[in-house]
């Protein structure tokens, strides 16, 4: 394209780490190169070694990892061949990185200001009045409305977008020639990941500086850069512009991310997600050939497996490269699955679960001799409706409180005001431990955390079969049967039950608890984010397991999420939280289409999505939502809303307008002006 | 601020007036009254009685306490019954050594357990690491007279070059420099090994956080990593430790005062709880626990200054 | 650390933290495997000089050459190490090498209990202020803050010279010390234990309080426990080593290692070996404990 040298080019680089027990190979042979200015995003998912690829290039590899082949250049330079202080001046100043989970990247006990003044003073030798004024106008630029006072504050004292737009001020303050960014946006609202992605992309192109953009998130990658690489077990599998690459993906493993996806505007009713079967290959065992064998569905005897797997350029194509020997022979790429699970025919329309004015205030911890502090409003008002069989799906962003009305349907809460009932009868005050059995039984819950969802004391069966005794009285025999029928019900072997936790993928465990959540033979089970921490590939098979549990058993899910495309998929109805109020509410179609609440637009507005042909403008949120101690007395989302129609927003609690199929929407604005706007 | 003073403070009462019941009902309790433990066991009951009238001890115990407290509070703390002399006029004078003692030693303990844990604990696993964290383990490992007795053989009886003892006695052989220096040397070596392995424990915690990572990324030398960025987070938590040391040098000496026969606060109370001196072992114990609590106080106020998320 | 120095401390739902930590799990299970012969030379170390002195205790009464309060008068003139006495005699002719041996005994039957004692107040009262939270946590945690406040050394000074002297007497007063550290302990560790999905999941499933208390919380703080008991057990040593010293531990003249300390101190410049002996004793006791416990901690953060 144009014969200047890259900034950053990889040459046969093998970066491995050294351990007693022997070497661990983590990337093979990697080149790729990025070009002056260029985006290049890195996409692969757990352990396929592309946050070891951003450190290699810092050469920040901790004692251990080495790069022990091929050269990593940077603007001609060879990074390992560097003197300690080369090494130094490039560190911060010609190359920045941006790491993910920005809290603990800023040291807590200095002030964002110093942290951001110690890089021109360190580089450039510029006093500390000079780099003050830097880091006011870079703070300016970082779309920050008072950079003085930022200046003054803790990193605790800053939003955790706030904090990420800081380090990425911090990191562009030197004015680097390449910048790298590790799942910058992982952890953060969608909203907030839209205004710091249009960040990012404004002031990239304003500083020149190339970008390595690292995410396992296709959709975010597809906003920022200009080419794509995707990492799969330490090895590129196919790269090239986003455009070629998003439109005739040619490696299965691309394809195989792509079609795990759910999209949104697709939903359960037409066909299954498909996932990517089995698991990469551990990097202790690195198989010959193509890596992604085990897993492929063109595999195909020898060819595959022996050898060293060529890299090809696609003919035709301007640098569109897929290491994958059959690439040619793989056909046109068409997205489509399966055929669908039969939706269940729903002839009664009859309430199973149902809450009415729920509302949930945690006391504020006061001292031995406290005031009494106002309490936080966690819920406000909550009346939603769940259908016997159905799913419900709750979204919001971080402090909605949509796990606070998860934990107060299973009774890990209880209800401060309203009332929550299941087939008639009142729970909405009775703590799980007060519950009886039956009750117990009839609704049980499925948490976000797979590390931590099953006890890594005790072996997976014994969850599952603990619960079938208390749940369903069962002796300790047939409750050992039962697991490991349950377990196969949620797709794993019989020798599952023996294992302890440490033992098992994120996937398994999230299915194990599934097991444990269906072994009283419940009506409701309440899914907290069950899906947020697994890989795209582990996501959709367990979003299919749920869907098909759900089919076969007649089962109703409440299901909470932050993720749009998801919900999309899997729900039947669809409630969109705010500060404790469920601002929309209606059927999953109704709720995805105009009119939208203005928050619902804006939500699917930033969401990111794998298509870089959707060059909509963004909706970007301004600040962060108020506080859940003061509840403002109008409408919740006034003081972020871009469509705020006057004063009567911060005084007036907004009507819910109701529309047709129970469709409500919660706003002072008319529904039939609520169209999205022209651009 | 004036919070957590008002909370401290009350928790300072609260505390003094549980430990003076305490030790007040202790001393009721045990077998045997009150006037039988003053006198000693070689006293005519008769003795016994007069003593008991005379003192009002037939009275209920709370009026006493309550009496108790009245005579403390107006600074009045009763007589020995080992020196013969108002427990004011002796359990100042010991304080007064000990605090000497604790001064010398706290000054030598600070500086070097902090430079020893940052050394260490900034590259873990690294050969001075392992030395420092196996040497202060050592070191708390042998008990404070066992410490003496090793010094002492060594500096004492091979080759004379220090006193064995400590009585702070002037114009003797040794000057009193001299007759510090075993005492300091036990109470600096156990201790230290003890703060060393807090610090270091604090300062390898703090080298894992991805700010250092986002330090040394930024450029920096690793000494102004460590000096800019780790020492503050490092010492956020150790502080506490540290200041609690003061508690242990103020009580806990009674070992090495033995030892070296040095007239300080924990042999007094010793020997008072050897000849059952009541008065003397309420107000020690009030004693002890005020400079407990006000170490606490010292702490928490330095934990708040080092830390600024804890500020309000 | 395996990949770099972040797996412990990144955010949940983080995924390159996720992946970090994944890659550096399968890293870190053959890291401990090879490391653990070459790090745990300290465990290694400290378990062997522990397992001696319990062999010594135990054996005692076989391998003692001597009664361990008779006195050989014809030695009590030249103390010093000999055929018939390997460690020499004290002042009064009693052969050290058996003293120490039934000292052993004693500090080695003593300290268990206390500590144990301490360890199950402690873990107890510390799982109720952890899991329960509220008044009962506000209860315990103040009256163990009061204990904690009180000088150690001081309380059994005290309640020593109050109650007298006696093994039941110490190991109270150990114990009573103690619990309040270790129900600190616990506390922390139930606090953060209690938010684990897999204890609400258990709630969900009726389970009792005691049940999550003991079943689902406590053994995944087994690890920084045992730890802990390791080092109180060395503390503990000391302490008991400390009172006999002061003339205020276990009652004579049954050996103890202190109390040979104390008896032979003042005759250090004429024969050091007496106190040396026994203080070696003692002090190897206790480096055993702290190295065992500086190894399992090192094994147990691998993990």
């Amino acid at each position: 394209m144009n014969d200047e040298p890259p900034v950053l080019e990889f040459e046969r680089v093998r970066l491995t780490y050294s351990l007693r027990a022997g070497e661990i190979v983590v990337a093979p042979d990697l080149s790729f190169r990025i070009a002056r200015g260029e985006a290049l995003g890195l996409v692969g998912e757990s352990g396929s070694g592309k946050s070891t690829v951003a450190f290699a290039i810092m050469r920040y590899l901790g004692s251990l990892g080495r790069i022990a082949g091929g050269r990593i250049l940077f603007e001609g330079r060879d990074i390992a061949a560097l003197g300690e202080a080369e090494l130094r001046g490039i560190r911060g100043r010609r190359i920045a990185m941006v790491y993910q989970d920005p809290m603990s990247s800023l040291n807590p006990v200095m002030t964002v200001g110093r942290q951001l003044m110690e890089v021109p003073m360190l580089h450039e030798g510029v006093n500390a009045e000079e780099a003050r004024n830097r880091a006011l106008g870079m703070l300016v630029e970082a779309n920050f409305a008072d950079p003085a006072a930022i200046m003054a504050r803790y990193p605790h004292q800053l939003s955790g977008g706030q904090q990420q737009r800081i380090v990425i001020a911090m990191a562009l303050i030197g004015k680097p020639a390449l910048l790298i960014m590790d799942e910058p946006t992982t952890g953060l609202d969608v909203t907030v990941e839209a205004a710091v992605l249009a960040l990012v992309q404004l002031l990239r192109r304003k500083h020149d500086s190339a970008l390595l953009f690292i995410s396992h998130n296709l959709g975010t990658v597809a906003q920022v850069c200009d080419r794509l690489a995707v990492l799969y077990g330490g090895e590129i599998v196919e790269e090239g512009s986003i455009g070629d690459v998003f439109a005739e993906p040619r490696h299965p493993y691309t394809r195989g991310l792509l079609d795990c996806l759910p999209r949104l505007g697709r939903s359960k009713h037409e066909r299954p997600l498909k996932p990517i079967p089995g698991r990469p290959a551990s990097p202790l065992a690195r198989p010959s050939g193509c890596g992604f064998v085990p897993r492929c569905s063109h595999a195909e005897g020898v060819r595959c497996t022996v050898g060293v797997i060529p890299t090809i350029e696609l003919p035709g194509s301007e640098g569109h490269l897929v290491r994958c020997i059959k690439a040619l022979e793989i056909g046109a790429w068409q997205q489509d699955g399966g055929s669908a699970p039969t939706p269940v025919e729903k002839s009664s329309r009859e309430p199973l679960l149902q809450t009415k004015a729920l509302a949930k205030r945690y006391r504020a911890s006061s001292g031995a001799f406290g005031r009494e502090r106002p309490p936080v409003r966690a819920l406000n008002g909550v009346d939603l409706v769940l259908e016997r069989g159905e799913t419900l799906a709750i979204v919001g962003e971080s402090g909605c409180g949509k796990s606070t009305f998860a934990r107060v349907l299973g009774g890990l809460e209880i209800a401060s005001e309203g009332e929550v009932t299941l087939e008639g009868e009142e729970i909405g005050g009775t703590p799980v431990q007060a519950r009886s059995a039956a009750l117990k039984r009839k609704l049980q819950m499925v948490f976000q955390n797979p590390e931590s969802t099953l006890n890594p004391s005790h072996a997976a069966g014994y969850s599952v079969a603990r619960a079938a005794r208390r749940l369903r009285g069962l002796g300790a025999p047939e409750a050992r049967r039962e697991a490991e029928r349950l377990l196969s019900v949620v797709g794993l072997p019989p020798e599952i039950a023996r294992r302890k936790p440490s033992q098992l993928s994120g996937g398994q465990k999230q299915r194990v608890a599934i097991a444990r959540a269906l072994a009283g033979e419940p009506e409701a089970v309440v899914a907290d984010e069950p899906v947020s921490s697994l890989d795209a590939s582990v996501q959709a098979a367990i979003v299919n397991l749920l869907s098909e549990i759900q089919a076969e058993r007649g089962l109703s899910l409440v299901f909470i999420s932050h993720d749009l495309a998801v919900v999309r998929y899997l729900a039947d109805h669809v409630a969109v939280m705010y500060l404790g109020k469920v601002v929309e509410f209606g059927p999953v179609d109704a709720v995805f289409v105009p009119p939208f609440h203005p928050y619902t637009e804006a939500l699917l507005s930033a969401a990111p999505e794998p298509d870089p042909e959707r060059h909509g403008a963004r909706i970007i949120l301004e600040g962060s939502p108020p506080s859940a101690i003061e509840v403002p007395k109008g409408c919740p989302f006034a003081s972020r809303c871009h469509r705020k129609i006057g004063e009567i927003c911060d005084t007036e609690p907004p009507p819910s307008q109701v529309l047709t199929g129970g469709h409500r929407i919660l706003c002072h604005i008319p529904a039939q002006q609520l169209m999205p706007l022209p651009v | 601020m004036g919070r957590f003073l008002l909370k401290h403070l009350v928790f300072l009462c609260v505390t003094l007036t549980v430990v003076s019941l305490l030790v007040f009902l202790l001393t009721e309790l045990t077998p045997g009254d009150v006037a039988r433990k003053e006198l000693g066991p070689y006293a005519t009951q008769e003795q016994v009685e007069i003593l008991t009238k005379a003192e009002g001890l037939d009275r209920p115990v709370l009026v006493r306490y309550v009496e108790y407290v009245g005579r403390t509070l107006s600074g009045d703390l009763g007589v020995s019954q080992r020196f013969r002399v108002p427990v004011k006029d002796i359990i100042f004078d010991r304080l007064e050594n000990t605090a000497l003692l604790a001064a010398v030693s706290f000054a030598l303990i600070v500086p070097l357990s902090m430079l020893l844990g940052v050394a260490a604990g900034m590259r873990e696993g690294s050969v001075l690491d392992r030395t420092i964290l196996l040497g202060s383990a050592i070191a708390a490992s042998v008990p404070e007279f066992a410490i003496g007795v090793f010094l002492a053989s060594v500096f004492v009886v091979t080759l004379g070059w220090l006193p064995g003892t400590a009585t702070l006695q002037p114009g003797g052989r040794w000057p009193i420099a001299a007759q510090m220096v075993l005492p300091v040397a036990v109470i600096v070596l156990f201790d230290m090994g003890y703060v060393v392995s807090m610090v270091r424990a604090s300062m390898v915690d703090v080298m894992r956080q991805p700010y250092i990572r986002t330090a040394v990324l930024k450029g920096m030398r690793f000494r102004q990593v460590v000096l800019g960025h780790a020492l503050r987070n490092a010492m956020i938590n150790p502080v506490t430790i540290i200041l609690l040391q003061i508690n242990y040098l103020v009580t806990g000496v009674v070992v090495v005062e033995s030892v070296f026969a040095y007239p300080g606060f924990g042999r007094m109370m010793l020997e008072a709880s050897l000849y059952k001196d009541i008065a003397l072992i309420e107000a020690g114990a009030l004693v002890s626990v005020f400079v407990a609590v006000m170490t606490q106080i010292l702490g928490d106020l330095a934990y708040m200054l080092l830390d600024p998320r804890i500020r309000a | 650390m395996g990949l770099d120095s972040t797996t412990e401390t990144a955010a949940p739902r983080a995924e390159s933290a996720r992946e970090r930590k994944e890659v550096a799990g399968k890293l870190g299970a053959r890291l401990a495997l090879a490391g653990r012969l070459g790090e745990s030379t300290t465990t290694v170390v400290g378990l062997s000089i522990v397992l001696f002195w319990v062999a010594m205790a135990i054996l005692a009464p076989v391998i003692a050459p001597y009664p361990p309060n008779a006195t050989d008068v014809l030695s009590a003139g030249h103390p010093t190490p000999s055929a018939a006495h390997w460690l020499g005699t004290d002042h009064l002719g009693r052969d050290i090498l058996s003293r120490l041996l039934w000292g052993a005994r004693r500090v080695l039957t003593v300290a268990p209990i206390a500590v144990l004692s301490a360890a199950a107040v402690g873990t107890l009262l510390g799982l109720c202020a952890g899991y329960f939270g509220g008044i009962v946590d506000l209860a315990i945690s103040r009256v163990a803050d009061i204990l904690l406040s009180f000088p150690v050394i001081i309380l059994y000074m005290i309640v020593l010279a109050m109650f007298g002297s006696s093994a039941l007497n110490i190991v109270l007063v150990i114990a009573i010390t103690k619990a309040p550290i270790i129900a600190r302990i616990v506390r922390g560790l139930t606090l953060d234990l209690r938010n684990r999905e897999y204890v609400a999941a258990a709630k969900m499933r009726g389970e009792s309080s005691l049940y999550i208390m003991l079943v689902e919380i406590l053994p995944n703080a087994r690890g920084p426990l045992i730890v802990d008991m390791c080092l109180r057990m060395g503390y503990t040593t000391i302490t008991i080593g400390v009172l006999g010293f002061l003339g205020i531990g276990l009652p004579p003249p049954d050996p103890d290692w202190g109390g040979m300390v104390k008896d032979t101190y003042g005759m250090m410049s004429v024969w050091p070996h007496m106190s040396l002996i026994p203080c070696a004793a003692i002090s190897s006791l206790v480096v055993g404990f702290n190295l065992l416990a500086i190894g399992l901690r090192e094994t147990a953060l691998r993990e």
